[in-house]
């Protein structure tokens, strides 16, 4: 009877579920320990953490705990910190994709190409995304980037310049190459996937029509990667706005200021100085700010599934 | 030599001047975690030398190294696990059974990704505090399954949509519970696709430095942490932070590059392949 309905209405949908879920099947059961875990994970601590934020408490004075109004948003906001952090977190955010992107989009060209050792050169290539954070930012910090004893520091007397400090010169540019050499291999590998997505008819056409390599990337290979390129800018942006752990074992966020993200700017706050009442509101800044970006995120990738 | 050749090996020679800057500072750790440590500092830098194992040696005997590995170990297969019971239902379900709350399920597990530690870092730290789960390997391990339970069940889901109905269907004419159903059909059929996201799972869970750094302490420290303890001033010695450190990226990195295919899909959520 339904298969007869349906022949008679082709148009009908003639979905995979109607065939799957032919079976009667309460699946709920199945679903909701998952779904639950994650309600209590993302709500609960999100309410938790706006109510905190309208408290006065502080956890060397756990006793005087009452309500502040817009007290700790007021504090924030005029915490010269506040702008600071947020300037440095776009800084950090905006350089790290235009490295990652750019020379991600490159090296995606390079190793789409045929060339002797290609399977372990990618190999290498895509290490340092598997390298944990405080290794890599204290292997940059000691063994690169060290002023006296560092490989850069010989590199750059060899050829007769003066050595640079580079954390107390530029901390968050040194932040920005550390972060950057963690995410270029990310930004490769899927540009490159996409690349070899491309069918080899269009670029085989377009060679017949006479397209020359430039050409080829503008036209060909650029258009088709758009869609995986801000697939790699949003997901990195959500990464990369919390970064903390190589702020954390370089430069702790100064000289001063100077390389203190958002991130590390609320856990100075929280377990530094113990005020759960702004580290709170700069809590929820944060999730603004993250949610402005996945919201774009969330639908892109939302229209790619068929569920 | 004909152009084509010629072009070859240009490229070959572009390629490896490439992937050797960017491996360049692997290598160079690599290295120095066999040098001396007055070798590992000296300018200029020495590149030959008699390599030696004192500082495997000295970073267990020192620090415990092996402590800090287990609690790695401990919680990113834990976690792994953990998250593979909740996910492992949930998205046989929702890839088997679809209802229209399926795509909004799906896409809200997502969303949830988006929610910055960094926000909610004070009240879970104040929940930890309270339930005595500071610094237990117990609380970094549920808070990492936690963290990749979305990306366990995305990937799950999308492994299991590539598993053809008809199969399950004709256990099912066969008289195949859903159990067996289950564990009999479904997940030997996807095996490969389980395996890469668990391998994906412990990596992230491995390299993870936001909640190690903030939640643990002496005790359940895993190696991001660890390693971090390096970074103050009386810790500078480069050659054990180096063997300390090629220790702790070894197995990720064997792991990852195993898995790179699978990690595309699962880092972007599916929308490359």
């Amino acid at each position: 009877m339904e298969l007869a309905e349906r022949r008679l209405h082709p148009g009908s949908v003639p979905k995979l579920s109607a065939a799957r879920g032919r079976r009667e099947v309460n699946s709920l059961p199945l679903k909701l320990p998952a779904v639950v875990v994650l309600v209590l994970w993302s709500v609960v601590p999100l309410a938790m953490t706006l109510w905190f934020s309208f408290q006065r408490y502080n956890l060397l004075s756990p006793g005087e705990r009452s309500f502040a109004g817009i007290e700790n948003y007021r504090f924030l906001l005029t915490d010269p910190g506040l702008a600071t952090a947020i300037l440095n977190t776009l800084f950090l955010v905006g350089w790290v994709l235009a490295l990652t992107v750019g020379l991600g989009t490159l090296l995606a060209v390079l190793f789409d190409q045929d060339f002797f050792g290609r399977g372990v050169a990618r190999v290498l290539v895509i290490a340092p995304f598997f390298v944990m954070p405080t290794v890599s930012a204290l292997v940059w910090k000691n063994m690169l980037m060290h002023p006296s004893n560092g490989v850069i520091a010989f590199l750059m007397r060899s050829v007769g310049l003066q050595p640079i400090d580079w954390f107390s010169a530029a901390p968050l540019a040194s932040i920005v190459v550390i972060v950057a050499w963690q995410w270029l291999p990310f930004a490769t590998l899927i540009l490159l996937t996409a690349i070899q997505a491309l069918d080899p008819e269009r670029k085989e056409a377009a060679r017949m029509d006479g397209a020359g390599p430039v050409a080829m990337f503008f036209f060909i290979i650029l258009p088709h990667l758009g869609r995986a390129i801000s697939v790699v800018l949003m997901i990195e942006t959500l990464f990369l706005l919390s970064v903390f752990a190589e702020i954390f074992v370089t430069t702790s966020g100064g000289p001063g200021l100077a390389s203190t993200n958002l991130a590390f700017l609320i856990y100075r706050y929280a377990l530094l100085e113990y005020d759960v009442g702004a580290a709170s509101a700069g809590g929820v800044f944060a999730i603004v700010l993250a949610n402005v970006v996945a919201t774009f995120l969330v639908r892109a990738i939302a229209r790619n599934i068929e569920a | 030599m004909t152009r084509a050749l010629r072009r070859k090996w240009i490229t070959t020679a572009a390629a490896w001047l490439v992937a050797g800057l960017v491996f360049f500072p692997i290598a160079w750790m690599v290295l120095t975690g066999f040098k001396t440590e007055v070798e590992a500092i000296a300018t200029p830098p020495s590149l030959f030398f008699r390599p030696t194992l004192e500082n495997y040696v000295a970073v267990q005997a020192r620090a415990d190294y092996l402590k800090f590995a287990w609690n790695s170990v401990v919680v990113s297969f834990g976690s792994t696990l953990l998250a593979l019971v909740f996910a492992v239902p949930a998205s046989y379900a929702m890839a088997f059974f679809p209802t229209k709350r399926t795509k909004g399920t799906l896409v809200w597990m997502l969303s949830t990704k988006a929610l910055p530690s960094v926000g909610v870092l004070v009240p879970i730290y104040l929940l930890f505090r309270d339930a005595g789960l500071l610094d237990t390997r117990l609380g970094l391990l549920f808070v990492y399954a936690l963290v990749n339970l979305p990306i366990v069940a995305w990937m799950l889901f999308s492994f299991f949509k590539e598993v053809p109905g008809e199969i399950l269907e004709a256990g099912r004419m066969d008289g195949a519970e859903p159990k067996h159903e289950l564990y009999h059909l479904l997940l030997p059929l996807s095996l490969p696709g389980i395996a890469s996201t668990c391998l994906l799972a412990i990596i992230l869970s491995w390299n993870e430095a936001f909640w190690s750094l903030n939640l643990t302490a002496a005790n359940a420290a895993p190696l991001t942490a660890f390693i971090a303890s390096f970074s103050s001033p009386e810790g500078l010695f480069w050659a054990k932070l180096s063997a300390a450190s090629t220790m702790a990226i070894a197995p990720i990195l064997i792991f990852g590059w195993m898995s790179q295919r699978q990690l595309v899909r699962g880092l972007t959520f599916g929308a490359v392949k």
